[in-house]
């Protein structure tokens, strides 16, 4: 049961943001306003032991849920043998170079305002 | 043998195809993950994607007809989203103190795949289109597709470079880690949410906690900037 409370939680949350991004026009994804929403109603101690449930669960098998789009890469295969050695390289090198930016910046900053607490 | 031709028929065309195929592969692959004590190439969104890929190809399934049954964990992707918010508001005193560095570090980040990504690509002399659906990989692929749409792109080949994205960091992020040194779990994490989006994120999650959520702060975090300033970046060119 909390699963099932956790998980209505989070459809209203999706729901409620996917209302006020129509009505409001504002440019961020339904879900990302959900997950907003979400961290005020977090504040009411009922909603978390149900959130905690479904959200583990969630997100214990997140990488699950990228398969139906991973698999839909066969239906590009055409384009991607047309450009695929430049356009792997293009990807792979700006990945390593995402990752390695954000990293340093971060260790940097975090350095220089060591935690307080 | 006319019987198992016509059952083969019957189920191929049902959603339970699709789900059954799915979650048998993705369970097989996560036991052998586990069993390599979780080595990044052993990932089991690739190996899931590379079996079913061949599966269909095989059988000649066409994709749409996969999707009919796939669609009921795609459809999770959403719920799932909004589910981050329960790792951030664990943390969410942390945070608040490290809130500055934390968006001067997705911004610089982001940023940085972004525009190599664009300026790889022009350098390799990829058409316009591709270059448009090139910018938004960094951010989790059913966003990155409503950018891709908002920016000129394509958006089936955003949501296509996103998942190679994610499955480059999340099988190379490591070594590549290992090799800079003095990282942080935190940094670490970060770094896989921010590059990698969910896929890294699912990584970060499996290996600590602490990588996890930072990662999920992460991925939160590249949507917002990303939704809100690649479309405004875009009009310039």
């Amino acid at each position: 049961m909390p699963i099932l409370i956790g998980l209505a939680w989070l459809l209203v949350c999706q729901s409620a943001g996917e209302l006020l991004a129509r009505l409001l026009r504002l440019p961020l994804p339904g879900p990302v306003i959900g997950m907003l929403l979400l961290l005020f109603v977090l504040a009411w101690p009922r909603v978390r032991e149900p959130v905690a449930a479904v959200a583990d669960a969630l997100l214990a098998h997140l990488s699950l849920l990228f398969v139906p789009v991973g698999v839909g890469v066969m239906t590009h295969l055409a384009l991607l043998s047309q450009y695929g050695m430049r356009m792997l390289v293009a990807i792979v090198v700006s990945t390593w170079i995402g990752l390695a930016v954000t990293a340093l910046v971060l260790r940097a900053l975090l350095r220089r305002a060591p935690d307080s607490a | 043998m006319q019987d198992f031709v016509q059952l083969w028929v019957y189920l191929s065309t049902t959603p339970l195809f699709g789900l059954t195929a799915t979650i048998v592969t993705y369970v097989l692959a996560q036991a052998l993950y586990q069993r390599v004590g979780q080595a990044p190439w052993a990932n089991p969104v690739l190996w899931t994607v590379l079996v079913l890929a061949v599966l269909l190809t095989v059988s000649g399934t066409p994709y749409p007809r996969y999707f009919s049954g796939a669609q009921f964990i795609h459809f999770l992707l959403g719920p799932a989203v909004v589910a981050l918010a329960w790792p951030l508001w664990q943390r969410r005193g942390e945070l608040r103190r490290r809130l500055g560095a934390i968006m001067l570090a997705g911004l610089a980040g982001g940023a940085a795949a972004s525009v190599s990504a664009v300026a790889l690509g022009w350098a390799l002399g990829l058409p316009d289109e591709l270059l448009r659906s090139l910018a938004p990989k960094s951010v989790t692929a059913p966003v990155a597709m409503g950018i891709a749409e908002q920016i000129g792109g394509i958006p089936a080949l955003a949501a296509v470079f996103a998942v190679l994205t994610g499955l480059i960091g999340a099988v190379s992020g490591k070594y590549l880690f290992d090799a800079i040194g003095g990282l942080s779990m935190q940094a670490r994490g970060f770094a896989l949410g921010t590059a990698s989006h969910g896929i890294g994120a699912a990584r970060a999650l499996q290996v600590n906690p602490d990588a996890g959520a930072y990662a999920a702060l992460a991925l939160g975090v590249q949507v917002l900037l990303a939704s809100l300033l690649m479309p405004l970046v875009a009009r310039w060119f």
